[in-house]
């Protein structure tokens, strides 16, 4: 049966951990005043070799690998995919706007690069530990990444913060497993799943569950966990916080919904109400917080926490359109907010010579490809159609609808609403002419991030217009997900029984 | 020629489409990119006026379909068509698309290929709307129609431009989240976006009073912004004033208008028949306000927007008035409002640009040094005002025949009364811009009449001013093949639910335009 050798259940991992062990080598043995550039191409490529080896185990046949801890499915395919994208941008991105002398500029390769290595595994994991561990891994590095410009105090600060609550955090998660170990005698998703509605501990269940999801949720930054956000990104670097903005999140997101339509199915009227609930708070904290901000990255920060409710509200449908729904906008949210990111990014540069709204006026007279961009992204971000955004808020809220939760589309659409607001006025100021004594110069835009730029446009863009294959591979998603574990363990390896 | 029947309508999508993204990748070079948006938009309109040529009066239902399958689940499809209602409405969106061009020839100095390729998209999202027959289709292009016309507002506005583009936007965008909450209610019932699938589902009955109450609640509101409806108007008038001339002359009016007749009473007849007499009395006031407020500015786009507003009020009325006659009108008169409006506009344009003031009192005696615009703004103010022999006459005398035969001798007698704010303003307007001493302002410039190209853009609308005043049977059959459609819905509701109070339908119409084409 065991015919797969367990290696390429997570060739993926194996080839992004050994890129972030050559470049830590590679900078210790290079002369010190040796260019660390070149390192963050040997990045780009580990990350486009992994993201080719996780295409190609689509040729495997889906099932399990070292002792049924990790999986090879449609889902972790889609999310190792989107991950490895995401990580890709953000290296390219970094390429052209890390400062030529910043310091260990190896280091910070080779940690974007581990932290891809915990995001994957948190997604391929179906073990409840081996999930924390992944969990851990992408935590830790991004926690140093956040504090990587030392010269500035937000830096530090910022790191020390999102280290602090984050260790809280996966402490609750952690907690969680505990408990829910203890009600089930197993930390394995599907031997959860199995034995879970036999249990005699229901309340046991209920406060692990419950646990969970608090550190769950706080990756995912929604309210009310989300306190961290804003401050966390303000003091990231601006590549950095185009990385925490998505690529955790995303992470995260598939870990929320392996455990909920996964791990506890059956659970669904004691979590539905609670999500309802975040995902209610999420938009309207978040929207409302936005409205009122003058720096651009504490807006995208509040705008993800309203983001991060639009597709909570996807888990208000029921089975498989939920979780459609739900990895559609994932994929859409990813794509929009890796390009906002980077757009102001190259808009601002590395050290945020533009930190408030009001600076970017005139940027369509600047640059009038990185004005454009910055109003696709925007308006993506409203949601206007034919824009990835707008089919992901489609697809949540009908999903949602069918579901029966009229209250929380209504909710969502008006919120949707109020948000424009916010976006419109960045990208109205960027359309103002620009006073005359403030004329900066365009920003040059290099290849790597030409290529980042044009790629998260591209995915956008396509997202909006020709989703089909995205749809399916989505749609995949759920079955994977909602199969019947009989069925399961005889298409592929079978689980493994401890 | 089947082939081309099948594809025109995609084409007619498309080309604005691809015209923008020329502009938008070619380098800026010399006047290129007005030369190929004059290009594209000329196209389109040849493209358009295929419509007219091919589409068979006496054939119901839509005409030139095309139906493909977008997206799986949500099950979207690419479904487009035309029917009287829509048809001559294209064709306007692909008149006033090289008027525009033709308007911003000169005012557009500055970031040409922003400009142009935003407008050549704006084309392309209007005509989505009136070719949409799957509603999230349609729904796509309604907002998508928002994006273009806020940026250009915001960066070629006059004064004050990010605040009126945020205005227009919110005013539209807001209204929209409920249209779409309605409109994935309807989908999450019934499994689908189709027009005629909804409307077939909502005659049969089945989804309750309450619901369907809500629905054409969010569906009325959203459209009646757009119009918009008389205590709705809050963003037309700062719109007018920032907007360049060649988007002011199609922000207003059609596409709220048409999605009114086409989604509101197409879809909820029953609905549209309860709220019908609160809508006719709002349009009213909004014709007697519109015009009253209009005799009051200094600002001639203002003027121009209380004026719209008192124009399009009266489409309004035409429209839930809910008579065949008023319908009728409510069309024809969408179409002279755009060709009057545009010409308008294009003028009003012509002044602001070359004397750089929309002070009324600044202008005085321009009739001498601009004798063609001051001529041809007199025709299209003439129009406008009502005057027989030119299209808007027979366009507000079938409205109010409508009103008059169909609803109350009341409303109509009161609407009609606006009529004569309506045409002290204009004239005032005329008197005060052409007329009376020479100004400071006036003598401070060379004077600048129209050039070869306005007149060549000019001439054509005057021209379709009178055509459509004498010879309105040209337009008219094609329109009523289009407002059949929401008559047969009202058939399908069934007698039982109509009230005995409704209004006369079938026999009003053949009589009186009968007399009108005579």
């Amino acid at each position: 049966m065991n015919s797969v050798p367990d290696i390429l259940r997570i060739l993926p991992e194996v080839l992004l951990t050994l890129t972030g062990v050559a470049i830590m080598l590679i900078e210790a043995s290079w002369p010190a005043a040796r260019a660390r550039r070149p390192l963050g191409w040997v990045a780009a490529a580990g990350v486009m070799l992994a993201l080719g080896a996780s295409l190609g185990q689509l040729a495997l046949p889906m099932g399990f690998g070292f002792y049924g801890t990790v999986e090879t499915s449609a889902f972790t395919i889609f999310f190792h995919a989107l991950i490895c994208g995401l990580v890709l941008v953000v290296l390219l991105l970094s390429l052209d706007t890390l400062p030529t002398d910043s310091h260990h500029q190896g280091e910070y390769y080779a940690l974007i690069v581990f932290g891809a290595v915990g995001m994957c595994l948190m997604t391929s994991a179906v073990e409840l530990l081996l999930v924390f561990i992944a969990l851990e891994i992408s935590s830790i590095s991004t926690y140093i990444l956040t504090g990587y410009r030392k010269e500035t105090a937000r830096g530090p600060e910022a790191a020390i913060k999102y280290f602090l609550l984050g260790s809280f955090a996966t402490a609750f998660l952690l907690y969680g497993i505990a408990l829910i170990f203890g009600a089930t005698g197993t930390t394995h998703i599907y031997e959860i799943a199995r034995l879970a509605p036999a249990s005699q501990n229901q309340s046991l269940i209920l406060a692990g569950l419950g646990l969970m999801l608090v550190g769950i949720l706080f990756k995912v930054s929604a309210a009310p966990f989300h306190v961290w956000t804003p401050d966390v990104y303000e003091g990231a670097p601006m590549p950095v916080a185009a990385l925490l903005a998505t690529a955790p999140k995303a992470a995260a997101f598939a870990l929320l919904l392996r455990v909920l339509y996964q791990m506890l199915p059956a659970q669904r009227p004691l979590w539905s109400p609670m999500l309802w609930v975040v995902a209610v708070l999420s938009m309207t904290v978040g929207n409302l917080a936005a409205l009122r901000q003058r720096n651009v990255k504490r807006m995208l920060a509040y705008s993800s926490i309203a983001h991060a409710g639009y597709l909570l509200a996807a888990l208000a449908g029921l089975g498989s359109s939920g979780i459609t729904a739900a990895s559609f906008y994932v994929a859409a949210y990813a794509a929009m907010n890796v390009g906002i990111f980077a757009v102001i990014t190259m808009a601002s540069g590395y050290d945020e010579r533009l930190p408030l709204t009001g600076d970017f006026r005139g940027l369509l007279y600047r640059s009038p490809l990185l004005g454009c961009l910055l109003i696709l992204f925007l308006a993506s971000l409203t949601g206007i159609p034919f824009t990835g955004g707008f089919l992901g808020k489609l697809t949540s809220f009908s999903a949602a609808m069918k579901g029966g939760a009229v209250w929380l589309v209504i909710i969502g659409l008006l919120n949707s609403g109020l948000a424009a607001t916010y976006y419109l006025r960045l990208a109205l100021t960027s359309a103002r002419r620009p006073r005359d004594g403030r004329a900066a110069s365009a920003p040059r835009i290099g290849i790597a991030a030409g290529a980042a730029l044009i790629f998260a446009a591209a995915a956008t863009l396509a997202l909006g217009i020709v989703p089909v294959n995205v749809f399916h591979a989505a749609e995949a998603n759920a079955q994977t997900l909602t199969a019947p574990p009989a069925q399961r363990g005889a298409s592929g390896n079978a689980v493994a029984p401890r | 020629m089947t082939a081309i029947n099948n594809s025109i309508l995609t084409l007619i999508l498309l080309v604005p489409l691809v015209g923008a993204l020329l502009v938008a990748l070619l380098p800026e070079r010399g006047t290129r990119s007005k030369w190929i948006a004059l290009a594209t938009s000329l196209l389109t309109f040849v493209l358009t006026l295929h419509l007219p040529a091919h589409f068979i009066p006496g054939q119901s239902g839509f005409q030139f379909e095309v139906n493909w399958q977008w997206l799986e689940s949500p099950a979207v499809f690419y479904h487009v068509g035309v029917d009287g209602l829509s048809l001559w409405l294209v064709v306007l969106v692909g008149l006033l698309a090289p008027v525009g061009v033709v308007a911003s020839w000169k005012a557009i100095h500055e970031r040409r290929k922003i400009f142009y390729s935003l407008f050549l998209l704006q084309q392309t999202a209007m005509f989505g709307v009136f070719l949409s027959l799957d509603l999230l289709l349609y729904y796509c292009f309604w907002e998508l129609s928002l994006v273009p016309m806020a940026i250009l507002i915001a960066m070629y506005g006059r004064k004050n431009g990010p605040r009126a583009a945020l205005k227009f936007f919110l005013f539209t965008f807001i209204p929209s989240a409920p249209l779409l909450v309605a409109i994935l209610w309807l989908y999450a019932q019934t499994g689908s976006f189709n027009f005629i699938t909804l409307q077939t589902a909502i005659a049969r009955g089945g989804f309750g009073s309450w619901p369907l109450f809500w629905l054409a609640l969010a569906f009325l509101f959203a459209f009646a912004v757009k119009v918009p409806v008389f205590p709705l108007h809050g963003w037309l008038a700062d719109t007018f004033s920032e907007a360049p001339v060649a988007l002011a002359m199609v922000v207003a009016g059609k596409l709220g208008l048409y999605s009114l007749l086409r989604f509101h009473i197409g879809l909820f007849p029953q609905q549209a028949r309860d709220v019908a007499p609160m809508l006719v009395g709002l349009a009213v006031v909004g014709v007697l306000y519109g015009a009253c407020l209009a005799l009051v500015q200094r600002d001639f786009w203002r003027l121009m927007a209380y004026a719209a507003l008192s124009h399009l009020s009266m489409i309004t009325l035409g429209i839930y008035g809910l008579t065949l006659t008023g319908w009728e009108g409510a069309v024809y008169q969408m179409l002279n409002h755009g060709v009057v409006d545009g010409a308008l506009f294009l003028l009003l344009g012509v002044l602001y640009d070359s004397y750089g003031s929309s002070e009324i009192t600044a202008y005085g005696g321009l009739a001498g040094k601009l004798p063609r615009t001051a001529t041809f703004f007199m025709i299209a103010s003439l129009a406008m005002i009502g005057l027989p022999l030119l299209g808007n006459f027979v366009g507000e005398f079938l409205i109010l025949l409508g009103t008059f035969t169909g609803v109350s001798k009341g409303w109509a007698i009161a609407a009609t009364l606006g009529m004569i704010p309506g045409a002290a303003y204009m004239l005032w307007l005329i008197q005060r811009l052409f007329f009376g001493p020479e100004s400071a302002l006036a003598l401070s410039k060379p004077p600048e009449d129209l050039r070869r190209g306005q007149m060549a853009v000019v001439w054509p609308l005057a021209a379709l001013m009178l055509l459509m005043g004498v010879a309105p049977g040209l337009w008219l059959p094609a329109i009523e093949q289009g407002i059949h459609l929401p008559q047969a819905a009202e058939q399908w509701n069934g007698p039982a639910v109509t009230p005995p109070s409704a209004p006369p339908q079938s026999a009003l119409p053949a009589s009186t335009n009968g007399e009108e084409r005579q």
